[in-house]
């Protein structure tokens, strides 16, 4: 380890900020180690909790692990090969680690849409249909076209896919694709939704809608969104976590994070010196 | 001397033109030495050599090809007594004259005396053609060469004149693929026409009964012997279906195994020993069904015929059962065809971007879910493509069907029986004695038309899809 | 019931599923396996018999009087030639078993050799003619029927008229193996010999040869063709032209063309039209080049995309001619996968049968073929031959060419791999 390293390991250190909200949170990371390979370590020792009804943001530059610790948070990493998770992650108090917790129960509970609007080369209804039929959600036809509705009406794209249900998912323009996968998600009934860079493939007007979206979202649901974009971050979230290869940094109230920033990487980063 | 060896020679000298070519470029250089050679002196070798070997080569290749049939016309226009002779003796002696003359052997059939005089002349005419076909290529080297070295000097621009002259060549080499395809057409339309003249095309094609063995007498060709070929079109189909339903379950759930459960280790472990069953040619497949897979499919269905005799059941007890069988025959074809409905599915399959897996995964779905709601019916374009190419393997298959499923043209649905399909057909009839022109002949190349066209489509229409379905996720 | 408690419930029957089919799946791989695993112990247990053969020793009698010549120092070749040696094993034969009287019984006796004994001994005498005229021990071949008892592979318990030898042939075999006079040895020419009618006699160094010289052929033409036209298509091709389209196609499709469509081709235009020799191996091996090309082109051009144009336009940028990119950097860059793809290709042309049936390879030649134009056969025919022919012996001489044939096949894809690995270039 050469002295850079150690500089910035000290630097690093501990988290600055507050990592723990109030009452009971709706998620909890403890300790959370990664690994890929067993030799490669993704993530360093993260705790932060996900407060409920909030939106969470995670940024930092590419690479930092961000995205990393989000697909933990639905065991997403479990397909994978060779990463091996460590430390604690909770849902409700629950290790969801622990062999009594069922990765497809916890993805029904924790739901995720992806970086790439990635719609099944199904209808649209079939695309929304598709968790609450697998889970068995509904009892009879007229209880799932409901399911359809609302999920779709949630995630405003109803008005506009109303009288197409049948086409392909994959004919919609990129912004109605990706409320089409967040309108998929919610179908599920899900506690929390992870989002992956959502907008990253988006032009700037459907990214205005899809923060809408996530703004109206955050009443009935707990958002953690990793982002590239600090003006998303500092316009949507609630709270904000910077990662920085590997580590937490800071977590604070967003708009602590953005205009008193305590860690000098914060500040570096989100006035733009590096990232 | 005879064909290889003036090939060789000509290819000797195209050697020695090329150093003579690339000598005169170097020297025209050093004496002229104000202006420089336009290209390698190497090039102008190349050019000379290709210029004194293509000409002479094609003329040389061309007249080898057609020559054996123009001598063989020119000699049968010498004997009154040749043209008499229908088609099919005609084509009988000839191959005796044939023998004949090159090897000196005689099987006495036909007219000894007019056999022996015809191969003296077919003989001589060779001679000359023979004689006639060296000089004219030698001629044409000679020219192709001095054309070339007159024009050489520090000017000519011989590197872009070889290259010209090699792209041609390689465009010639491309259009092979378009001659082959002509060259099967030709082949098997002419005589298909001629036997849709004899035999009607509506018998052919649903006529039920198929015995072309029947002898046919000189003049009676056609009105004996039966052409219904849809018991062979059935076994065909029949013993197709059989190999289908045993290698596209196999073939598509080991895939998805494969490429969405097994480990890479497993993975590369597997994947190139079951390819070790691609590789196995077809003829053991075929040794392996008749001798070991037959007599266990038989044994199979006297016990079968058994248990319907004790059990008091009419079909079973009644079940005919054959030791060549198309369950023996479709059973191994299936296995064959395993392989390759395995890599087909595997590659369509990883075909299918991550992101499916990963948005399916993340709404909660296990992983026999993914594969069965988003996977196959993403990739099913592709699996369905692979799925005809399969199918059309498994019509052309040839080896097994001969060796395991007999030839009695049954039209049977039982699977212990002995059916014959289209490739058998054909095999038995083109193998053994040749009277070509026969309506048992002609046949065959009628059933050679149809299983060309019917593989034509299904390859099209599978080569389309899959291309196709390609190009959705490149 | 919360969303949480339905999706409890249904995990269970869920799981279940994801269990069964991954059952399906480890079944599919077991039951590919297990048919491959079969398949190859079937054969080499099949093949067995052949590796050995059954002798018989006789004392023979190398007599003037048998051999109908006249004492002298020195014979030509062509009078030993003429000799019947027949009557020599017959002779010792009838010594053996003395009291073997009806014609009958002597005809059976003489059926306990081979009737290639007879040829072994005019050999032996050509070679030694100081024999004649002496009495020696002699092992010779025995006949493929005793060969095939004597290996265990006929019950003797079976009644006689069931079973191709007969009691009293079963008599004096013990009667042989009490005087040591039978025994088994390695087949050596299995590797030796050409085809022959007789089991015991048949070898398949005449199929060697015939595919050797047909792969030859298939070699020399589809290697330099294909490449060739891969390259046209690859580099100099107009793209979007209709007639380039239809090239490809057409490619593609003769790729997929049942191989016995390329037969009567050969048959119709090679052969019919052309005068090309039936059964030669130049005829095998034209027809085989045309069902390798589509192969080799394939994977050339698969080969010279996979070279990547940064190449290319350095090559360019210095001034090169196209020819000269090419030849100079795409071909050696792609040239391992051009060569495993030909192998491969040539793999599959040594393995196929069916369209050489169609021009005559499948005549019986006992004779080994010593040139492109003489009539032979191949190794895959061979077995087809053989594995038709009735007698029991011709099953174990089956199964061991088709190891042969294997062995080589298995060379060929271990080369094509091996290639595949060291040349594999990552760019």
């Amino acid at each position: 380890m050469n002295n850079n390293d150690i500089e910035l390991n000290q630097q690093l250190g501990k988290t600055v900020g507050n990592p723990l909200v109030d009452g009971i949170p709706r998620m909890s990371c403890q300790s959370v180690d990664v690994f890929y390979n067993q030799d490669l370590q993704a993530i360093f020792n993260v705790s932060v909790d996900l407060a409920k009804n909030q939106i969470l943001a995670m940024i930092g530059p590419s690479g930092c692990g961000k995205s990393t610790l989000l697909r933990c948070l639905n065991r997403m990493n479990d397909t994978i090969d060779g990463c091996i998770v460590t430390g604690k992650i909770y849902l409700d108090n629950e290790d969801i680690y622990t062999s009594n917790i069922d990765p497809v129960l916890l993805r029904a509970k924790v739901g995720m849409v992806f970086q790439k609007p990635n719609p099944f080369p199904k209808s649209i209804y079939d695309n929304v249909a598709y968790g609450p039929r697998l889970h068995g959600l509904m009892t009879n036809n007229s209880e799932l076209d409901d399911i359809v509705e609302e999920s779709l009406t949630k995630a405003g794209l109803w008005k506009e896919t109303k009288d197409r249900l049948n086409k392909p998912g994959t004919g919609l323009s990129g912004g109605q694709q990706q409320r089409l996968c967040i309108a998929r998600t919610i179908a599920v009934k899900p506690e929390v939704i992870l989002m992956d860079e959502p907008t990253s493939a988006l032009d700037p007007i459907a990214t205005a809608t899809i923060e809408e979206l996530m703004y109206e979202l955050k009443s009935s649901y707990t958002i953690a969104v990793v982002t590239h974009s600090m003006q998303q971050a500092a316009r949507i979230s609630d709270r904000c976590a910077y990662f920085h290869l590997g580590r937490l940094v800071e977590v604070n109230d967003t708009n602590i994070v953005f205009t008193n920033p305590e860690h000098g990487l914060t500040e570096n980063y989100i006035t733009g010196r590096f990232g | 001397m005879n064909d290889l060896d003036f090939f060789i020679i000509l290819l000797t000298s195209a050697v020695v033109v090329f150093f003579i070519g690339q000598a005169k470029a170097r020297s025209r250089q050093e004496s002229t030495s104000g202006i420089r050679l336009h290209s390698l002196p190497n090039y102008y070798g190349y050019l000379t050599a290709l210029w004194t070997f293509l000409p002479a080569l094609g003329v040389f290749l061309v007249w080898s090809l057609f020559e054996s049939n123009i001598v063989s016309m020119l000699t049968i226009a010498k004997f009154t007594q040749l043209q008499q002779l229908s088609t099919d003796n005609l084509s009988l002696a000839l191959n005796e004259i044939k023998i004949l003359a090159t090897t000196g052997i005689y099987y006495s059939n036909g007219d000894a005396n007019i056999n022996h005089q015809a191969a003296a002349v077919y003989s001589k005419y060779f001679n000359h053609s023979f004689n006639l076909k060296i000089l004219v290529s030698t001629l044409l080297a000679l020219l192709g060469f001095t054309y070339t070295y007159l024009r050489i000097n520090p000017t000519m621009q011989a590197r872009n004149s070889v290259e010209r002259l090699i792209v041609y060549v390689l465009l010639i080499c491309a259009l092979i693929a378009i001659l082959t395809t002509l060259g099967i057409l030709f082949s098997v339309l002419f005589e298909s026409v001629e036997f849709f003249s004899k035999v009607p095309i509506t018998e052919f094609l649903f006529g039920t009964h198929w015995s072309p063995q029947i002898a046919i007498y000189e003049d009676q060709a056609g009105s004996s012997g039966s052409f219904g070929a849809v018991p062979l079109f059935w076994g065909t189909i029949f013993i197709s279906i059989i190999a289908m339903m045993i290698a596209a379950p196999l073939g598509l759930i080991a895939a998805i195994f494969l490429s969405e459960y097994a480990t890479s280790r497993v993975r590369a472990t597997i994947k190139p020993i079951l390819e070790i069953l691609a590789g196995v040619p077809t003829v053991v497949y075929g040794f392996f069904a008749a001798l070991t897979i037959g007599p266990l499919v038989r044994d199979f269905g006297y016990y079968l015929r058994e248990v319907g005799v004790n059990l008091d059941i009419e079909i079973l007890a009644n079940l005919t059962v054959s030791t060549e069988s198309s369950l023996a025959a479709g059973l191994v074809m299936g296995m064959m065809i395993v392989p390759f409905i395995l890599s087909l599915s595997d590659d369509v399959i990883s075909a299918v971007p991550d992101a499916m897996r990963d948005g399916s995964t993340a709404l909660g779905a296990t992983k026999s879910e993914t594969v069965w709601k988003v996977i196959v019916p993403a990739a099913l374009p592709g699996i369905v493509g692979g799925f005809l190419l399969a199918i059309s393997r498994a019509i052309g298959e040839t080896m097994i069907v001969l060796m395991a499923a007999g030839v009695a043209a049954n039209l049977t649905a039982n699977p212990m029986n002995s059916v014959t399909t289209i490739t058998t057909q054909i095999v038995t009839l083109l193998t053994g004695d040749q009277e070509f022109d026969s309506v048992k002949t002609l046949a065959a190349f009628a059933l050679g038309l149809g299983l060309f066209i019917t593989t034509l489509i299904l390859n099209i229409i599978a080569l389309h899809v899959v291309r196709k379905y390609r190009e959705q996720y490149e | 019931m919360n969303n949480t408690q339905i999706v409890q419930k249904s995990l269970k029957k869920r799981y279940a599923k994801e269990r069964r089919f991954k059952i399906y799946g480890v079944f599919s791989i077991i039951v590919s396996l297990a048919f491959l695993l079969f398949l190859l112990v079937d054969i080499v247990l099949k093949s067995t018999p052949a590796f050995t053969q059954t002798y018989i020793k006789l004392d023979i009698d190398f007599s003037y009087k048998v051999l109908n010549i006249d004492p002298k120092p020195n014979y030509t070749k062509d009078e030993l030639f003429k000799s019947s040696y027949r009557n020599l094993i017959s002779k010792a034969l009838y010594q053996l078993f003395p009291d073997v009287s009806s014609r009958k019984q002597k005809r059976a006796l003489r059926k306990l050799i081979s009737s290639g004994a007879q040829y072994h001994l005019r050999d032996l005498v050509i070679e030694r003619p100081q024999l004649i005229g002496t009495s020696q021990s002699v092992w010779v071949l025995a006949d493929d029927d005793i060969d095939t008892f004597f290996k265990g592979l006929i019950d003797r318990n079976l009644p006689e008229a069931d079973r191709r030898i007969k009691d009293i042939q079963i008599t004096w075999i013990d009667k042989l193996q009490s005087k040591d006079r039978i025994k088994r040895q390695f087949n050596a020419s299995f590797l030796t010999s050409g085809d022959s009618r007789e089991p015991e006699q048949a070898g398949i160094l005449g199929a060697l040869k015939g595919s050797l010289y047909t792969m030859l052929v298939t070699l020399l033409l589809s290697f330099p063709i294909g490449v060739a036209a891969a390259v046209y298509l690859e580099e100099f091709a107009p793209k979007n032209n209709w007639w380039i389209d239809v090239i490809e196609v057409n490619i593609n499709n003769l790729a997929a063309v049942p191989s016995i469509v390329f037969g009567i081709l050969g048959l119709a235009v090679y052969i019919n039209l052309f005068g090309v020799p039936r059964s030669a191996p130049l005829a095998g091996g034209l027809v085989l080049s045309l069902m390798t090309l589509p192969t080799i082109i394939i994977a050339t051009r698969a080969a010279i995309k996979s070279v990547p144009p940064s190449i290319r336009e350095a090559a360019l940028g210095l001034g090169a001619s196209k020819i000269q990119v090419i030849t100079h950097h795409v071909l050696p860059l792609a040239m391992p996968g051009i060569l495993t793809g030909s192998i491969i290709g040539m793999a599959q042309a040594l393995g196929e049968s069916a369209p050489l049936l169609m021009i005559g390879m499948v005549a019986f030649v006992a004779d080994i073929p010593q040139g492109f134009f003489d009539p032979s056969t191949v190794l895959p025919v061979q077995i087809y031959i053989w594995s038709d022919s009735p007698e029991r012996a011709f099953i174990a001489l089956t199964s061991a060419a088709i190891i042969v044939l294997l062995i080589f096949l298995f060379l060929m894809n271990l080369l094509a791999v091996l290639l595949r690995n060291k040349f594999e270039t990552k760019w």
